[in-house]
C-alpha cells in the first residue's frame, strides 16, 4: 500500500560541510499522526525542508503519496501542507489575503479559495482578524494563520514544525483539538515539537533523530513501554533534615520538604508511602519529575529538552 | 498543474505585485514625476533652449525618448529587485517554493509585475513630457515593442540581482554603480556621433544604447544605431537573462540551501 511519506537513504551535507542527515530511512502510513523528535540541530528541520522542497538534498529519495519528489514534483508538492518553524508570511499583508493567495499558488480559483479561507479562519478563530495586517497578530494567532495557510489546498500530508512554540497553554490545547480533528478526517500529520507531552498526547508513531540519524522509529506505545523507571516528586508537609531510607528505592532530597523517588516497573509507590507514613512524614502532593517521553528522550539522545 | 491552474497561480502573483506598487504609489510613482519634470525643466527647457538642434529636433524633443525609457528601466528593475528580495528577506518566497507552480510561472508573475510598473511610470512620464514639448510618435509599434522588451529585460535583471542579494545594500549596488552609469552613458542626453571614434566604439558595448536609440527611432524616426541591430541585441539579452533566471530557479541558487 502507498505510504504517506517514504524516505530512503536521505542525506544532506551543507556547503560548509556540515552533515545534517546521514542516510535516513523513514516510512509514514497514511492517516498517521507521527512525531519526529530530536534535539536542536539533529536534522529534523533539514528533513522537513527537503520533503517540502525548501532544501536541496545531497542524496536519497523522497516519495509523497507515491509521487517521487524528483520526477513527479508537482504531484508530490500538491500533497503537502507545511507549517514552518519560523513565521514566513508577508507581515504587511492582510490575514485573509495571505490565505487566499496561497490557494492561488496551488491553482485554486479565487472564489473557491475565498470560501476555503473563510472556513479555515473561522475554525481557527481568526475570522475577526481577517482584515488585519499579519504583523498585528499575536504569536499564537500567527501560528494559527500558518496552519490555515497550510491547509487551504486540502493537503493529504500536513507537516508541522514546532507549531505551538511560544503559544499559551489554552491556545495550544485548542490547537491540539483542531489537529486531532483534521487527523480523524484523514489528513496525515507529521509533528516536530519541543513540548514532548504534546507528542505523547497526539502522536501514535514516533521517530527520534539525533546527529543526522534515526535512532528510534516505533509506535509511541512501544517506546513508552521501554521506560522502566519513573521519577516522582513528593511534597512533604514537614521539613526534614535527612533523606528517609526505603529499602530498594533511590530517594534524594530536592529541598527540605521535597523528595525525588525513583520507582521501577517491579516496584510500587505504595511501599514508599507506607514507609513515609511509618516515619510520620505526610505527602501533600505528588507529580512526575518529567513526562515519560521526556525521560526516554533524554536517555536516548543524551540531551535535555529546551523549553521555549 | 494544468494550464488553467498555472494561469491562476500566475495571475495571483501579478495582481499581488500590481497592488503592492499601487499601494505605495508615493514611493513608486511620484518620484519619477518629480525627477523627470526636473530633467525636462533644466536640461530640456533652460539649457536645451540654448543648444542647437540634433538630427533636426530641438534638444528637449531629442531627450524625451531616453528619459521615458530611463523611467521604464529603473522602475521595472526596481520593482522586481525590491519585491523579490523582500520575499526572500521575509521568507515568504517559501509560500511559492513549496507550491507546485512551475518556475516559469513564478518568474513570469514577477516579471509582469515589473513590466506593469515600468509601463505605468513610463506613461506618467510621457504625460509629464507633454507639458514641456509636443511629443512625436513616428512608429507606435516600435515604441511598444521597445518599451515592453526593455521592461522585460530589466525585470529579469532585477530578479537576478534579488536572487544573489544577501542584504538590502546588495539591491542598491547594481542600480547605483552599474545601471545608472550605463543609462546616462547610453545616449539619453547626447548622440554618440558627438563622441570621438574611440568612445563611440566603447559606447557600442553598452546594451542600453541600443534600447534608447530604438525608442528614439520609434518616437522621432532618428537613431544612431540600425533599428534591426538594436532589436537583435535587446532580444538576445532578454533570452539570455530568461535562461539564466530559470537556471537559478531550477537549481535553487540563493533560494534553497
Amino acid at each position: 500500500m502507498t505510504k504517506a511519506l517514504t524516505i530512503r537513504n536521505l542525506s544532506k551535507t551543507y556547503a560548509n560541510n556540515v552533515k545534517a542527515l546521514n542516510g535516513i530511512n523513514l516510512e509514514i502510513e497514511k492517516g498517521d499522526f507521527f512525531a519526529l523528535l530530536g534535539p536542536n540541530g539533529a536534522g529534523k528541520s533539514t528533513a522537513i525542508g527537503i520533503v517540502s522542497s525548501l532544501v536541496n538534498k545531497t542524496a536519497g529519495m523522497v516519495e509523497v503519496h507515491g509521487f517521487d519528489l524528483d520526477t513527479q514534483k508537482d504531484q508530490a508538492k500538491s500533497c503537502i501542507g507545511l507549517v514552518p518553524q519560523e513565521f514566513n508570511f508577508n507581515v504587511f499583508e492582510p490575514v485573509f489575503e495571505i490565505v487566499v493567495n496561497q490557494a492561488g499558488y496551488y491553482g485554486i480559483p479565487r472564489k473557491k479559495a475565498q470560501q476555503r479561507a473563510e472556513e479555515l479562519l473561522k475554525q481557527l478563530g481568526l475570522w475577526e482578524k481577517r482584515r488585519d495586517m499579519a504583523r498585528e497578530l499575536s504569536g499564537g494567532m500567527k501560528r494559527r494563520l500558518m496552519i490555515a495557510r497550510a491547509l487551504v489546498h486540502d493537503p493529504e500530508l500536513l507537516i508541522l514544525d514546532e507549531p505551538t512554540a511560544g503559544v499559551d497553554i489554552e491556545i495550544r490545547r485548542s490547537m491540539w483539538v483542531f489537529l486531532e480533528e483534521i487527523n480523524k478526517q484523514g489528513t496525515t500529520i507529521i509533528l516536530t515539537t519541543h513540548y514532548l507531552e504534546e507528542a505523547e498526547a497526539l502522536c501514535r508513531n514516533i521517530a527520534i533523530i539525533n546527529k543526522g540519524e534515526i535512532i528510534e522509529n516505533t509506535t509511541m506505545k512501544t517506546l513508552l513501554a521501554q521506560l522502566d523507571i519513573e521519577t516522582f516528586v513528593l511534597d512533604l508537609k514537614e521539613s526534614i533534615e535527612q533523606v528517609p531510607v526505603v529499602e530498594g528505592y533511590t530517594i534524594s532530597m530536592r529541598d527540605s520538604s521535597t523528595l525525588s523517588v525513583e520507582v521501577n516497573k517491579t516496584q510500587t509507590i505504595n511501599e514508599v508511602f507506607d514507609e513515609l507514613t511509618r516515619l510520620n512524614l505526610h505527602v501533600t502532593s505528588m507529580r512526575n519529575k518529567s513526562n515519560r517521553l521526556e525521560e526516554l528522550f533524554v536517555r536516548l539522545t543524551g540531551e535535555h529538552v529546551v523549553e521555549d | 498543474m494544468t494550464l488553467q491552474q498555472q494561469y491562476i497561480a500566475f495571475k495571483t502573483i501579478v495582481i499581488k505585485e500590481i497592488l503592492r506598487f499601487s499601494r505605495i504609489w508615493v514611493q513608486t510613482l511620484v518620484p519619477a514625476v518629480i525627477t523627470t519634470s526636473l530633467y525636462f525643466l533644466i536640461f530640456g527647457n533652460l539649457i536645451g533652449s540654448q543648444l542647437s538642434a540634433i538630427d533636426g529636433y530641438s534638444y528637449v524633443d531629442y531627450i524625451v525618448p531616453g528619459i521615458i525609457l530611463m523611467s521604464v528601466i529603473t522602475n521595472s528593475y526596481g520593482n522586481v529587485v525590491s519585491s523579490f528580495y523582500g520575499h526572500k528577506f521575509q521568507h515568504h518566497v517559501e509560500e511559492m517554493l513549496v507550491s507546485p507552480m512551475p518556475n516559469i510561472v513564478l518568474l513570469g508573475g514577477f516579471v509582469v509585475g515589473g513590466v506593469a510598473r515600468g509601463i505605468v511610470v513610463g506613461s506618467v512620464v510621457t504625460i509629464v513630457a507633454m507639458f514641456f514639448t509636443e511629443l512625436h510618435f513616428e512608429n507606435t509599434l516600435v515604441i511598444s515593442a521597445v518599451v515592453i522588451l526593455t521592461a522585460i529585460l530589466f525585470s529579469l535583471a532585477g530578479f537576478v540581482n534579488a536572487v544573489y542579494a544577501n542584504s538590502f545594500d546588495d539591491i542598491s549596488i547594481i542600480p547605483t554603480f552599474v545601471l545608472t552609469p550605463l543609462t546616462y552613458l547610453g545616449g539619453i542626453f547626447f548622440s554618440i556621433e558627438m563622441l570621438n571614434s574611440f568612445w563611440q566604439n566603447i559606447a557600442l558595448f553598452n546594451p542600453i544604447l541600443y534600447m534608447i536609440n530604438a525608442m528614439r527611432y520609434g518616437m522621432l524616426g532618428v537613431s544612431d544605431i540600425n533599428i534591426t541591430t538594436a532589436f537583435i541585441i535587446i532580444v538576445l539579452f532578454t533570452v539570455t537573462l530568461l535562461w539564466f533566471c530559470l537556471y537559478l530557479l531550477k537549481n535553487g541558487i540563493g533560494l534553497r540551501t
